[in-house]
């Protein structure tokens, strides 16, 4: 089988979560891809328009469909946001590496997800609430930009609901009805309840957020080890062959997306690199 | 590469026919024969029908940034280092279809890309290039995932190796330990004998397939005189070689510990970011895909072609290029050719064919950018 050839899947629900971002249920017409660990991605293929890497938010296991998270930025991406019930769309993959929720057993976790990287993160959430008992605290620091761009507000208020885990929100822009916090979600990791010594931190969102979200955990005590990021760079192919997703020695797409912070520490501040 | 062995068993020497015979016996066999002819103001490698389409006489004058034919007085027919091309234009295609689509009523049907590809056979492969070869082998069907179209090719590809007998200004092929003599992995390796006029081939078999092709031909068998005459083509080749990069584990520490390096702001505004380093380069692997649509909206392909790291469009993620800077673009390309290479597949990315400093319309030398971080180290500002 060809590597860069897709399987068709058909959308069976879409939902708006903002105004820009949408998510797809989705399913195999025929074949299916193998089941994706929580953290790796997928390259979309929308007829005529093209493929982009998008994050498995939700694997298709017990029954539940392969759900996907869009932002509408580019060509494709829009095109994917577009999509109708119905309609059939090429998934190949799954492709990267995964959040680290099995080494991170017995840990304190904590979570830092920034705009629409808790896209991401909702299947290594999902996995460590559903296996409780197996980690420490378990903390969820979530920024976005206003209250109007937060994702999965239904989720959020069931995992809310579930007394042995700290959720924390915090908008960059409240309006009238925002009771919340305010502020960068950096912000809030001095006050998140974890012992250094036995936490793994999965963060993700945009670069500089993950930049100054590293500071924060340095100082709170984290080593680099256990700190992890998921990294965004161009790609072609997500299979280590087009070249594009290089960051530094690595290939994005077969080292990351999700990588931990001691990797790259001497490069994640060069610019442009 | 300059060990001295002994006469390889099943060495062999063909005259001018013998060679012309090799190709019709390649061409009879279903091979489609590459190889190098003049065009354009320089040797390219196409499709050849005989020893007549071969460059007669030719040879190239290669400084940086320049690259010139000019005669020579006999009728070699190899006696030139390396053009524009590379054989990477046959294995990883600049254009390539990966599937096409199409639409049935709501349902998408994918078509896998087309079938086994023709066999092909590459004559005048220099040694360099054979290891560019070797190269691009282990980046696009030795990892995880494959390009099956190039995996596809390569299978089907006889190599005709021509030993480098004139090797370029440019070359510096010696310190990459990659020429001027190929010592494995050819089907059939090649040095052309011309003192004294004659002009002769001593031919050496790298496999079953290249010996059993070689028995075939019009032959004698090789005497230690012809031997000592082949290496001394060689022997000659490695002395007339001026150029040299650093050792590979020094560059590799001096660029991946420099990335602000001033360096980087010199050659940058040298630097044009016009490609063409990385478009004759052997081992410069990257691509981009476009979408084609029919007109009738019904049909659709995605085709893989050759792109750059030095284009802005390389690094576009949503919202931006991430390399803005030109003074980025050939760090990443520098950088990923001499050090992260070693880290990604256990090899240097250069092979020291000396294309990307013909071809640099500024004449961005690869081994003096180098050499400006060897040996410059203190310098560094880091």
């Amino acid at each position: 089988m060809d590597p860069y050839v897709p399987l068709p899947y058909r959308v069976l629900a879409t939902r708006k979560d903002t105004p820009d971002v949408v998510t797809l249920d989705l399913a195999p017409v025929g074949d299916s891809i193998p089941e994706p660990q929580p953290g790796q991605f997928t390259m979309l293929y929308v007829f005529g328009v093209g493929e982009a890497p998008i994050s498995v938010s939700g694997a298709p296991v017990d029954g539940n469909p392969l759900v996907q998270t869009v932002r509408a930025v580019g060509a494709v991406s829009n095109a994917i946001t577009r999509l109708r019930p119905g309609q059939e769309i090429g998934v190949r993959g799954p492709y990267g590496t995964a959040w680290p929720v099995e080494s991170a057993t017995g840990h304190d976790i904590l979570f830092v997800a920034g705009g629409l990287g808790l896209a991401p993160l909702r299947p290594a959430i999902r996995h460590v609430l559903s296996n409780r008992d197996r980690y420490g605290r378990v903390s969820l620091l979530y920024g976005t930009r206003g209250p109007e761009d937060m994702l999965y507000r239904d989720e959020l208020a069931e995992w809310r609901r579930m007394l042995d885990v700290e959720i924390e929100v915090t908008v960059d822009h409240a309006d009238r009805t925002w009771r919340g916090t305010v502020g960068v979600v950096t912000k809030l990791i001095p006050r998140a309840d974890f012992d250094p010594e036995r936490t793994t931190a999965m963060v993700c969102g945009p670069e500089v957020m993950m930049r100054f979200s590293v500071l924060a955990l340095q100082v709170a005590g984290l080593p680099f080890e256990r700190t992890f990021l998921s990294l965004e760079r161009a790609m072609k192919c997500g299979l280590g062959l087009c070249g594009r997703c290089q960051f530094g020695a690595h290939f994005v797409c077969q080292e990351g997306a999700v990588i931990s912070y001691d990797r790259i520490a001497h490069i994640f501040t060069v610019r442009e690199i | 590469m300059t060990t001295i062995r002994a006469l390889p068993p099943g060495s062999a020497v063909l005259r001018l026919d013998g060679l012309q015979q090799l190709i019709a016996a390649l061409a009879v066999r279903g091979y489609e024969i590459v190889g190098p002819v003049e065009r354009d103001g320089a040797i390219l490698y196409d499709r050849i029908a005989s020893t007549a389409d071969l460059p007669a006489g030719r040879t190239d004058r290669q400084e940086p940034g320049s690259y010139r034919l000019e005669p020579r007085a006999d009728g070699a027919l190899f006696a030139y280092a390396v053009g524009p091309h590379s054989w990477k234009r046959y294995l990883h295609r600049p254009n390539e279809t990966l599937f096409k689509s199409r639409r049935v009523g709501e349902e998408l049907v994918f078509d896998p890309p087309a079938g086994p590809p023709p066999r092909t056979a590459f004559l005048g492969v220099r040694p360099c290039e054979l290891v560019a070869i070797f190269v691009q082998d282990r980046v696009l069907m030795e990892g995880h995932y494959v390009n099956t179209g190039y995996k596809a090719r390569r299978e089907a590809t006889f190599l005709v190796v021509v030993n480098c007998g004139s090797p370029a200004a440019t070359c510096f092929c010696t310190s990459m330990h990659t020429g001027p003599r190929a010592t494995g992995g050819f089907d059939i390796a090649l040095t052309e004998l011309l003192a004294d006029g004659r002009q002769e081939f001593l031919a050496e078999p790298g496999t079953d397939g290249g010996a059993a092709l070689l028995a075939y031909l019009p032959t004698r068998p090789a005497t230690e005189a012809d031997w000592q005459a082949a290496l001394a083509v060689t022997a000659q080749a490695v002395a007339s070689i001026g150029r040299r990069m650093p050792p590979g584990n020094e560059i590799k520490a001096a660029l991946q510990s420099n990335p602000e390096h001033a360096r980087w702001d010199d050659v940058a505004r040298r630097c044009l970011a016009c490609a063409n380093c990385t478009l004759v380069c052997p081992t410069c692997f990257c691509t981009t895909v476009e979408d084609r649509s029919d007109l009738d909206g019904q049909g659709a392909a995605r085709v893989r072609r050759w792109d750059s790291c030095f284009t802005r469009d390389f690094s576009y993620v949503h919202g931006g290029a991430v390399r803005t800077q030109t003074r980025s673009r050939f760090r990443q390309w520098m950088t990923h050719k001499l050090a992260h290479w070693w880290d990604q597949f256990g090899t240097s990315g250069c092979v020291g064919c000396g294309r990307c400093i013909a071809w640099c319309p500024a004449g961005i030398d690869i081994t003096v950018e180098a050499a400006a971080f060897t040996e410059g180290q203190n310098h560094g500002i880091t």
